[in-house]
């Protein structure tokens, strides 16, 4: 063992974060990555309040029709409406049938029941276009797709599973002699429900539902192949007019572009007051300390 | 008297009327899910012409039609790989509190919410040959003539990385969280080095972590369709199987045969996650001492 | 084994934020001494644990072993062996490896390591169960994992943070024992903190009792349980009874005082004169029935092994603890008396 003699200077209060060449490269890496994120974020910004812009820094003026043709052009206000409807209802459906689902995995241990998580886990495992075509096939066999109804039940498939996901470990940690406790009290089963679980999954179902709410908005592919020309959400808009580029000025897609990702951006500065920023990917409980 | 018997004994077994719960969310999933994917995989072997296996055989003898498999492997591995790579020692490094963790992990979170689209047109402008990036590069003298980055290969993959990463970083963030920090104090009292602690205490009971936080990050790679599209050379070097699935079943209306391609796209994607998972139950996979 | 003479903290301390986790803690540890560290929770004896193991950095002060500064080294160069509360056994690794890790991390050649793996693993009895993992323990078998992974590197210095806390009442017993016949077969230095002032009043050679971040008292375990320096150790110590009461007459080493509805005479710890308020500290042990003493209503009667536990009311209504030999009914007047020498008087 060696021990060093030094003189007594205050000792180092904060070790972390100080600079070794390994923190450096990363903190480098960190910094690349936002920004060039930063820039391609702000690119389409100036873009779309750009007059003209070939071949310069920035554009050779500054304009806000671009909005105001978007808007027209591409209908958007109808968009936003679909958009909004599209996003509750898959909300509200995919909470009510979830919640419960997830209540009966957390608590009770039944044949079968690896299974059926099994289930509720593959929507979310398997790639959106893989179940989409066949799904958007039925649908449109029982006349659902391009319709409004056609969107949320398709929206619905990784929905409630994904509600099932977080709600269940949200449950398990719920200490379950709080409902014996009740049915002590002399509770009902539906009791415990209203009275005594539901204040308790407040926090948990409000976080699964903005959660949801963001996925289903940026939801593109499962909107794509169920929508119809009315029942277009702001994203498959989005890739239509992009996907169109020639026919429409690109500063007016990036206008929409923008508007996407500041109505993105609402949402998530409202998420993030109520969930942790690894929540919105995954319900793994962040060490107190 | 027997059906009160009956009813005991399923409620030994733990089946009883709390049980019904359940049916809703089932329902959903089974009519929705299994029940159109049995149909699409029904459909795929009733092509128009060639038998049973028609639609498969047209697949795998197009050589353009069989190669978006590798297409797609060849965009989605790296990407998965270089986003659960980068992520583990960044990670590592912000594991602990400072100040400004949440406001750089909320950074993190927007490209996740930029969405497929936005990220394209982003990358469309600002890595294209006008964009600010080559001209950066060019001002700088490190490049003479701009760089083509999009409409190709690596549009894709940086779209893929832009997405992908943030993702697969909260992921690993929080599972490196969810483990017990006294443990690497235990293993330093011991005497092991930083090094020492990361390879023998942390990195093992991170590696399940991984293998979950890479089959997700690979999923999400692997079903890149709108910016393989847009961003990426959608007839030649980023044609990816969803491209090919879409373009049979919804512009050339052959479903069997978008059917087909939707169900060999499912069976590449899980035998690689199947692999990854067989690799990590190979692993110590119970608890981590956290509090998670 | 690398042992030290002396292990000296000098005005150790700790803020976290603007709060005094440990407030300047000065305290030289010989070598073989059982040191405990108690107090109530967050009174920072575990962060004195920590700072002395090199996890916490000081906010100030130093730690010197023989001469030689060591607050400055990183706690693997230190060569100490610690217990956590926890365990913060590695779960993926079996109890061999557990044991053998530290051996390991010293680049020890492999039979050494084999060789004094195997005797640590039989010095806590763990034959049988030496390809477990952690999580196929019980607690008990899980602590003594934990105190052979510290002990296998014969360290200068073993610290442990209350160790006992996870295990129930009979265990805590045997693993007491365990501790102190491993601390002494092996001729151990141990630091060992705790909120259990029966436990370290057991275990210890000397006593540091600590209250919010500052030292209340050092001392040996007889030291504090005859004279506590204050009401504060005195609380800690089983003085059950702090009965406020005002100083009626001083004479010379014994004080007249009463208040609470008692009167009483007892021994003044500190400068106590005629009208101070102070507090008497009387242990339940030391207040006897009977005799000519202060009435008393009885309220509650427990029974406690050899004797019976009492809690009665003075006539004023504060609540007085003692024992008795028979057993008397709830409602019952009776008397109680104390020796003067067993009344503590601190200054309120």
């Amino acid at each position: 063992m060696t021990l060093v003699s030094e003189k007594p200077t205050s000792a180092p209060a904060r070790r972390r974060l100080v600079a070794s060449p390994g923190s450096w490269l990363i903190w480098g890496a960190v910094a690349f990555f936002l920004v060039n994120l930063a820039g391609l974020i702000a690119a389409v910004v100036v873009n779309s309040f750009g007059s003209r812009w070939f071949d310069t820094w920035l554009p050779s003026g500054w304009t806000t029709e671009w909005y105001a043709t978007a808007w027209t052009e591409f209908g958007l206000l109808n968009v936003m409406v679909v958009t909004l409807e599209v996003a509750l209802l898959v909300v509200g459906i995919s909470v009510l049938v979830g919640v419960p689902a997830s209540y009966v995995l957390a608590r009770r241990s039944f044949p079968g029941r690896r299974l059926v998580y099994l289930l509720f886990l593959l929507p979310i495992l398997m790639p959106p276009i893989t179940y989409g075509i066949p799904l958007a096939t039925v649908l449109y066999k029982y006349g659902f797709a391009g319709h409004l109804t056609g969107v949320v039940l398709a929206n619905l498939v990784p929905s409630i599973p994904f509600v099932i996901l977080t709600m269940t470990p949200f449950i398990e940690q719920i200490d379950p002699a709080i409902e014996r406790a009740a049915r002590m009290c002399g509770a009902k089963t539906w009791q415990i429900f209203l009275r005594i679980l539901a204040p308790l999954l407040v926090p948990g179902i409000l976080a699964a539902s903005i959660l949801v709410l963001v996925r289903t908005v940026g939801m593109f592919e499962l909107t794509f192949l169920a929508a119809g020309p009315d029942s277009q959400t702001l994203v498959v808009a989005l890739y239509y007019s992009m996907s169109a580029a020639g026919i429409r000025a690109q500063q007016s897609v990036d206008a929409m572009a923008v508007l996407y990702t500041s109505s993105m951006l609402v949402l998530l500065v409202t998420a993030l007051r109520f969930v942790n920023p690894t929540q919105l990917v995954a319900r793994v409980k962040e060490d107190p300390d | 008297m027997t059906r009160v018997a009956l009813r005991h004994r399923l409620a030994e077994r733990g089946v009883d009327r709390q049980l019904w719960l359940l049916v809703p969310g089932l329902a959903c999933v089974l009519a929705l899910f299994v029940y159109p994917f049995a149909y699409g995989i029904g459909l795929s072997f009733q092509p128009a012409e060639g038998g049973v296996l028609g639609a498969y055989r047209t697949f795998f003898a197009d050589a353009y039609q069989r190669d978006t498999i590798a297409t797609t492997l060849g965009l989605s591995l790296p990407a998965a790989i270089l986003n659960v790579a980068a992520s583990v020692p960044i990670a590592y490094r912000m594991r602990g509190r400072f100040r400004g963790k949440r406001l750089l992990t909320t950074i993190l979170v927007v490209p996740i919410t930029l969405g497929t689209v936005l990220t394209a047109e982003g990358l469309l402008n600002y890595l294209g040959p006008a964009g600010w990036f080559n001209r950066t590069l060019m001002a700088l003298h490190v490049i003479d003539e701009p760089v083509r980055l999009t409409n190709n290969y690596w549009g894709v993959f940086f779209s893929l990385v832009i997405t992908g990463f943030p993702f697969a970083f909260l992921l690993i963030l929080s599972y490196l969280s969810g483990i017990d920090p006294t443990l690497e104090r235990a293993a330093a009292t011991l005497g092991a080095g930083r090094r020492q602690r990361f390879q023998r205490i942390t990195l093992p009971l991170l590696a399940p972590g991984l293998a979950t936080t890479f089959c997700l990050t690979f999923v999400l790679a692997f079903s890149v369709f709108p910016s393989a599209v847009l961003v990426g050379d959608p007839a030649g070097t980023t044609r990816v199987i969803s491209i090919a699935a879409y373009h049979a079943a919804y512009e050339v209306y052959d479903y069997p045969l978008g059917s087909a391609i939707a169900v060999v796209m499912g069976v590449v994607e899980l035998l690689v996650v199947a692999v990854v998972l067989g690799l990590r139950s190979l692993l110590y996979t119970g608890s981590t001492g956290g509090k998670g | 084994m690398t042992g030290f003479d002396e292990l000296r903290l000098d005005g150790v301390r700790r803020r976290f934020g603007a709060r005094d986790a440990l407030a300047g803690l000065s305290l030289t540890i010989r070598r073989g001494e059982f040191i405990a560290l108690l107090g109530p929770s967050g009174c920072g004896k575990s962060t004195a644990l920590n700072c002395l193991a090199g996890l916490l950095p000081l906010s100030e002060g130093s730690i010197w072993q023989d001469g030689a500064r060591l607050d400055t080294l990183p706690p693997e160069k230190r060569g100490f062996g610690m217990v956590f509360q926890s365990y913060a056994l590695f779960p993926h690794l079996s109890v061999r490896k557990n044991i053998a890790f530290g051996l390991q991390m010293r680049r020890l050649p492999r039979d050494e390591v084999r060789r004094r793996t195997e005797e640590a693993i039989s010095l806590v009895r763990l034959e049988e169960h030496a390809k477990k993992l952690p999580g196929q323990l019980s607690g008990g078998q899980q602590q003594r994992v934990a105190i052979a992974r510290a002990v296998v590197l014969e360290p200068s210095l073993v610290l442990m943070d209350e160790p006992l806390s996870n295990l129930d009442a009979k265990l805590r017993l045997e693993m007491r024992t365990e501790i102190r016949r491993l601390h002494q077969t092996l001729g151990l230095t141990t630091v060992y903190v705790t909120h259990d002032q029966e436990e370290a009043l057991s275990l210890a050679d000397r006593l540091v009792v600590l209250r919010d971040g500052r030292v209340e008292q050092i001392g040996t375990p007889e030291d504090l349980h005859e004279r506590p320096a204050n009401r504060h150790v005195a609380d800690f110590m089983g003085y059950r009874n702090l009965l406020p009461m005002k100083v009626k007459a001083v004479h010379g080493p014994v004080v007249a005082v009463e208040g609470s509805g008692l009167t009483l005479e007892g021994t003044p710890v500190g400068q106590v004169s005629p009208g101070d308020d102070v507090v008497a500290g009387i242990r339940p042990e030391d207040l006897h029935q009977g005799g000519d003493g202060v009435p008393v209503t009885v309220e509650v009667v427990e029974y406690q092994g050899r004797e019976l536990a009492v809690e009665a009311r003075t006539p004023s209504g504060v609540a007085v603890h003692l024992r008795a030999a028979t057993r008397p009914a709830p409602g019952d007047q009776i008397t109680v008396t104390a020796a003067p020498s067993r009344v503590l008087v601190f200054p309120a």
